[in-house]
């Protein structure tokens, strides 16, 4: 019972807060209303036991993709007035696309349902570890069957950071950076020196 | 299997990738004025993990012995011989690269990093028995390569030669992974002896569809016609000496690739993957042919001579034999070699000052000036055109030899019919090199490398080159054989 609120609150606030990031004026308050989405939807996968995607959505979706936009937002400035100046001439190809859309849906699950398609069945090698988490079970097969390909993942990681760095990287001329050696190795004896002016004479620098 | 075994089977992607990160930490130490040390240091590199790779293809390697990481990875002939020829054309392009960037005020010292990282992806491509693997090889190498079209930065065409091939490579790798999580659907496993078993009656239409996808996203890399249409603009814009890498090492990993996907899960799926694999060598042969004659930019007309190639080498796949196999190992081996003759050629026509010139017509009366240039450019054109003497002709009577023998007279017939169009703009490069009015610009000279690697290319497709026939045959049929070792 409180399973089924719980589904209904979350997908409730998932639908509700969808329909306010499309349609409110202000588009910070658009990215806020997407944010909360994202966080429902992570309720909802915890509700389907797969945490992992939950923390995953919260953190890649709201941790990342989220604040990008509204840095985005706030940083360009987009007139949102012109861009949704369309909204109500593209209206019916929108509502059209949406329709292919759940046809699509409709008739794959249909035919699931139907039994035309026959899905295979799991090799087994991918058993998650019974009773543990489903963190746990994934990162028991990354780190033993799969390390090979998870550092051959991290390569990739690597050469896109090396590939970024090389295409925008560039050496000024006119910028000064900070030398750290330097400033550690200086001593209060190089930089401050003791005067005792005669009163009067004022200070030679 | 034990992890120390494993590592084992793995040692020359071991070797690369230790070898790319202290290459790396050189280059972020000491910057771009070690780039010529970093690129020998990484040749050198290759040539380790080339030592270490041949034992696999001397003892002709196969089967569960050659399996590594839970049959995520075979180091059997089959890798071995790919492998051999992407490190041998991955060093030719390291060896004539740093001419061209120095010329240029641009010689990163993160470029043979790059390279050599793309090849340890290439690598992991060709070793794949996994769908796994195959992604993760395919996009590191693919990523590696977005950057090193993009590299003279400066450059407008190479700059948008990176961002429309990282685009389009963007949608054929979502187009192959949407194809892969439909095999894994219908099949269940992600292995590649797996989906063999799972596939082996008749496939749903779900499942075809997913070895479409599949197909596609693999053509993409391998440039066939219809998914070819990148290929000229990026051959056009990248750096030549990043072009010359391009028409050679991806091209061999990604044909290698398409050969053990088609042949290993998809195996007893011939019937439904021959149609496709005929259209698009049919289609290659015709579309590179027709579209390089109208070419001004030389480049450009090699993209399309690379298309060409393509289809030639894809009939071999067509007939889905082991002679078919090893035809187009054979016929892979000769095409590097006059890939990377060619635009090793295309890199040597300077003008006084140094400056490259890409125009054909600048070619015009070439052999008045540079008779040893315009002579090893007359042989490497002779022998992509398929004309006898020469080693290319040997490429492609293997190739339809082997079709013939499956039974695919018709394919020959035409893929033999459509070489004569190839043939025409061939000939006439070597006509307005030797026949025409001298333009008088292409002067310059070029340092020993450029014309060590044209030599080496230009025995190789000479005449010389059928006392090797036997060697490597031999060497491409027990390739071929681990191909079809179940």
């Amino acid at each position: 019972m409180i399973q089924l609120i719980a589904f209904y609150l979350f997908a409730g606030l998932v639908v509700l807060s969808g329909c306010v990031t499309i349609l409110s004026r202000n588009p910070v308050h658009s990215v806020l209303w997407l944010i909360l989405a994202f966080f429902n939807a992570a309720g909802l996968m915890v509700l389907l036991g797969a945490e992992f995607i939950a923390m995953l959505l919260v953190i890649v979706y709201v941790g990342a993709v989220a604040v990008l936009f509204l840095f985005v937002v706030m940083m360009l400035d987009i007139d949102f007035a012109t861009l949704r100046a369309g909204f109500i001439r593209n209206f019916p190809l929108g509502m059209l696309i949406a329709l292919v859309l759940l046809g699509e849906l409709v008739l794959g699950i249909g035919a699931e349902r139907a039994g035309a398609i026959h899905l295979g069945t799991p090799d087994g090698n991918n058993a998650a570890v019974a009773g543990a988490s489903n963190i746990t079970a994934i990162g028991a097969l990354l780190y033993s069957r799969y390390l090979f390909l998870f550092e051959a993942a991290g390569i990739i990681l690597l050469v896109a950071m090396v590939g970024a760095i090389v295409l925008t990287h560039r050496q000024r001329g006119d910028t000064r950076g900070q030398n750290i050696p330097r400033q550690i190795a200086r001593r209060p004896e190089d930089a401050t020196v003791n005067r005792s002016p005669a009163v009067g004479e004022g200070v030679v620098l | 299997m034990s992890w120390m075994a494993s590592l084992r089977l793995t040692v020359a992607e071991d070797v690369l990738s230790v070898a790319g990160f202290l290459l790396l930490l050189w280059a972020g130490w000491a910057g771009d004025r070690a780039a010529k040390a970093i690129g020998w240091a990484a040749m050198l590199a290759l040539v380790g993990a080339a030592v270490v790779t041949l034992p696999a293809l001397m003892n002709g390697a196969m089967g569960p012995g050659a399996s590594a990481f839970y049959g995520q990875y075979a180091d059997d002939a089959f890798a071995a011989f790919a492998k051999l020829l992407i490190y041998a054309s991955a060093i030719g392009c390291l060896l004539i690269a740093p001419a061209f960037f120095a010329k240029l005020g641009q010689h990163r010292a993160e470029y043979p990093v790059l390279l050599l990282l793309a090849v340890l992806g290439m690598g992991l491509m060709v070793s794949a028995t996994n769908l796994i693997t195959l992604y993760i090889g395919l996009e590191l190498n693919s990523l590696a390569a977005y950057v090193m079209a993009a590299m003279l930065r400066g450059n407008e065409r190479s700059a948008e030669a990176g961002l429309k091939y990282f685009v389009l490579g963007a949608l054929a790798s979502g187009i192959l992974l949407f194809g892969m999580s439909l095999t894994y659907g219908f099949a269940g496993t992600t292995s590649f002896a797996g989906i063999h078993a799972a596939f082996h009656g008749p496939m749903q239409l779900g499942a075809t569809f997913g070895m479409v996808f599949v197909l596609v996203g693999l053509g993409f890399k391998m440039s066939a016609v219809p998914m070819h249409m990148w290929t000229p603009d990026v051959y056009e814009g990248a750096p030549t000496p990043v072009t010359t890498f391009f028409s050679t090492a991806p091209k061999v990993a990604a044909m290698a690739l398409t050969m053990r996907v088609l042949l290993g899960p998809f195996g007893a799926q011939v019937h439904s993957w021959q149609p496709i694999i005929i259209t698009a060598a049919l289609a290659s042969i015709v579309v590179g042919a027709l579209g390089a004659i109208g070419q001004r930019n030389i480049k450009r007309l090699l993209a399309y001579s690379s298309i060409n190639n393509v289809g030639f080498i894809l009939i071999g796949l067509a007939a889905a034999t082991p002679a078919g196999a090893a035809a187009m190992l054979v016929y892979l081996a000769i095409y590097v070699a006059m890939s990377l003759g060619a635009f090793v050629a295309v890199l040597m026509l300077k003008d006084v000052d140094g400056n490259q010139l890409e125009d054909i017509g600048d070619l015009a009366g070439l052999s008045g000036q540079r008779k040893v240039l315009s002579a090893c450019l007359a042989m490497l054109m002779f022998s992509l055109a398929g004309i006898p003497p020469l080693f290319g002709f040997w490429g492609k009577f293997v190739v339809f030899q082997a079709a013939v023998a499956a039974g695919l007279v018709p394919l020959a017939a035409i893929g033999i019919a459509a070489s004569v169009i190839g043939a025409f703009y061939y000939l006439k490069i070597v006509k307005l090199m030797y026949f025409d009015e001298p333009a008088g610009r292409a002067l310059g000279k070029s340092g020993w490398e450029h014309q060590a690697v044209l030599a080496i290319c230009a025995a190789f497709v000479s005449p010389i080159g059928y006392l090797l026939t036997k060697w490597l045959g031999g060497l491409a049929a027990v390739a071929a054989s681990a191909l079809f070792h179940t």
